[in-house]
């Protein structure tokens, strides 16, 4: 296992081509860029196709066609990007498509764009929020492979954090069970046949007039209820005896895991959950992990976005307050204040503060 | 003439003949289809699926579809094919020929989702040179959605949001889109045809044939323009639709090739139709 | 009218049920064989019918958009 220093974009890079991804295409736009860049060096010479696309909403159709022929294929941008590709998204998912996407946000306000998606109908895509390079690099393949098992699009929300921190990572294929053929898939060797495909997401069908957008979509839903019931993943430390639990997600609770630890180590009775999906929430575990907590903090940088999801689980068994908040650094890339060991354990022990139970 | 002289034409003839045209191409699943009586899509339907089996892709191609009238069409094509969003079906269209570079690749689409929705996604195909045939029905007008001003509807023409006309001070003018696509270094062959009457069909046929050529010898992209009639979204009775497309439509979306072997010639310096040498 | 013998080299097959009625077989057909029926298809639609002269040329099946032709050529016209 060779550990190499690798910023967290070229790490996922390499591990979506691990993965078997053949096809990328992205528009450049912080903190997403160095993705686009890393993939443009290294996909032609693997014999895979990276194209600069001209616009985001291209990006994600490329995608598109590639994924419709049974190509493991991906896209991605920050925020705003993926704020026009929210159609396309929404639509690639109802064809049972098997997208990957690069979500790398500028901070975690984008949150709510991610879990609740801005585009039109009803659609879930799971969402990986890695909390290092580490995790990075796993979550990678295993959103390919998901993605494929599922035919549903699999977001990994990353960060400038994550984009541009180096850590010294293996980056080793995800051993997994193979996938079905794609049959599914419009290869162009069915034309001609009688039994030619139709990849849309409408449930249209050769042969027959109209569409079936009721049962079709229903089976979507259908399959969605599953993956809530069998995609959630967390990490969880001393939840057993805390007085205060703390929440967060991504690259802010690496900082949150910190200042718990040091707090536990100093004696305070406190304990640490992270949602790994974000969709579909770890609704059920946070709920237990909450059991017997006097007050559950929220860490997250935004105006409150997770706190929905965290009140949603917890359903008022404790109080739950938000102790993290806008932060951003000069630029509008989310680097603020808030990303600091000192600052973090800081709104954690004032949390802490009041919680204490006689005992 | 007496009603004795109709001829029977129930069943094929008993008097030695040969077949010289077949109800259905090769690729069509059937003829039930919901278009209006008059519609030209059909018709564009017809020698699009005769021209994949005469450059011998039949078994070998790939069709990303836009979101119109056309779409209903779908159910009846024997070809692999992607459903699209409105506009976007240039770039699907990029992303699976990149993944399957030896299959044909074409687009189907009409003008309101080619060149309002989806003009970025066109133009930037073709400066790429891909090698794809972006094929455009072209009826002046969003057919499915009731028959609404596009952005080639001409000047004076009546749709559902310009009831008195389009007026060029307020709506603006339209777009030929051939011409811009034929300006990019990356398109080796555009053209504008129509199915107004049989000439200007086989005329469009042949067109066909050479796009997908063009595609096949792998030099960069290529591009049909089809105008089709849509008696209905025009508000003329049926019979009236072919008129009204060469007259209307075909005076300022003339049709002719726009770019062949290298060499670009504007819609205004088209020759009159005739048949292509 | 003309009182030449009409000769005629190919004859059609019409799928008369699907036409829509929309006539535009009717202009196209080079030597006007076509012409418009006084009843009615299923669909309520007027259809076309056929009369001597047709050279199997296929303009109908190439304008009609229900594809309700199919063209045949004679080995021996019809005088």
């Amino acid at each position: 296992m060779t550990r190499r220093l690798l910023e967290g974009s070229e790490a996922m890079v390499e591990a979506a081509m691990l993965a078997g991804c053949r096809f990328f295409a992205g528009y450049p736009m912080t903190p997403f860029t160095e993705v686009l860049e890393h993939f443009a060096a290294k996909l032609p010479a693997a014999g895979g196709t990276c194209v600069n696309a001209e616009s985001e909403l291209e990006a994600i159709g490329m995608a598109w066609g590639a994924l419709a022929t049974g190509a493991r294929a991906a896209t991605g941008s920050t925020g705003q990007g993926l704020a026009l590709m929210q159609e396309s998204l929404s639509e690639i998912t109802r064809a049972e498509l098997p997208l990957v996407v690069f979500h790398m946000a500028r901070g975690q306000g984008d949150y709510f764009q991610a879990t609740r998606g801005g585009g039109h109908g009803d659609y879930r895509h799971p969402v990986y929020a890695p909390v290092d390079v580490g995790e990075a690099v796993e979550l990678t393949q295993q959103a390919f492979d998901l993605a494929d098992r599922w035919r549903n699009p699999f977001v990994l929300y990353g960060d400038y954090l994550l984009a541009h921190t180096a850590e010294a990572v293996a980056v080793e294929p995800l051993a997994c069970p193979p996938i079905p053929e794609k049959e599914w898939a419009a290869t162009g060797t069915l034309s001609g046949s009688g039994r030619s495909r139709n990849v849309n997401s409408l449930g249209m069908t050769k042969g027959r007039k109209g569409i079936e957008p009721e049962a079709f979509w229903q089976r979507l839903q259908a399959k969605h209820d599953q993956m809530a019931v069998e995609l959630p993943r967390f990490e969880a430390e001393s939840t057993d005896d805390c007085d205060l639990l703390v929440v967060a997600f991504g690259s802010l609770a690496r900082f949150a895991r910190h200042a718990v630890r040091e707090l536990r180590r100093d004696g305070a009775r406190v304990g640490y959950f992270r949602p790994v999906t974000l969709w579909p929430f770890p609704t059920e575990a946070l709920a237990a992990a909450a059991q017997g907590t006097a007050r559950v903090a929220v860490l997250e940088q935004n105006g409150g976005q997770m706190i929905d999801d965290v009140k949603l689980a917890v359903l008022g068994s404790a109080p739950v307050v938000p102790i993290g908040g806008i932060s951003s650094d000069e630029a509008g890339f989310g680097m603020g204040p808030l990303l600091d060991p000192v600052n973090v354990r800081t709104r954690v022990s004032g949390a802490l503060a009041g919680t204490e139970r006689a005992a | 003439m007496s009603s004795d002289e109709v001829l029977s034409t129930d069943a094929p003839p008993e008097r030695a003949a040969r077949k010289t045209g077949s109800f259905l191409p090769r690729l069509q699943l059937g003829a039930d289809h919901d278009l209006c009586p008059g519609c030209g899509e059909p018709v564009a339907l017809r020698i699009l699926l005769e021209a994949i089996e005469a450059v011998g892709c039949a078994e070998n191609s790939i069709g990303v579809i836009g979101i119109g009238c056309y779409t209903a069409l779908t159910p009846l094509m024997d070809v692999d094919l992607v459903q699209a969003l409105h506009g976007r079906a240039p770039s699907l269209a990029t992303g699976a020929k990149r993944m399957k570079p030896e299959t044909l690749l074409f687009t189907l689409q009409g003008d309101g989702d080619m060149v309002n929705e989806g003009l970025q996604e066109v133009l930037h195909t073709a400066a790429r040179g891909e090698r794809v045939t972006c094929i455009l029905l072209n009826n002046g007008v969003f057919g499915e959605t009731g028959g609404h001003m596009t952005s080639t509807t001409v000047i004076g023409q009546r749709t559902k949001n310009t009831l008195e006309g389009r007026d060029a001070n307020y709506h603006g003018h339209p777009i030929l889109i051939g011409d811009l696509l034929a300006q990019l270094d990356g398109t080796v062959y555009a053209a504008r045809g129509a199915v107004y009457d049989a000439p200007s069909v086989a005329r469009t046929q042949v067109m066909l044939r050479r796009a997908f050529e063009a595609q096949l010898s792998g030099a960069g992209f290529s591009f049909v323009e089809i105008l089709t009639m849509c008696p209905t979204g025009w508000f003329v009775p049926t019979a009236e639709g072919p008129d009204y497309l060469s007259k209307v439509m075909g005076s300022v979306h003339v049709t002719g090739e726009l770019k062949r072997d290298g060499q670009f010639t504007p819609t205004r310096e088209l020759p009159p139709p005739e048949a292509l040498g | 009218m003309s009182e030449a013998a009409v000769v005629t080299r190919g004859t059609l097959t019409v799928a008369t049920e699907r036409c829509k009625g929309c006539e535009l077989c009717i202009p196209a057909c080079p030597p006007q064989v076509l012409r418009m029926s006084d009843a009615h298809n299923g669909l309520g639609f007027a259809f076309p019918e056929l009369l001597p002269g047709c050279t199997g040329c296929g303009a109908c099946l190439l304008v009609c958009p229900d594809f309700c032709f199919e063209v045949y050529k004679y080995e021996d016209p019809i005088t």
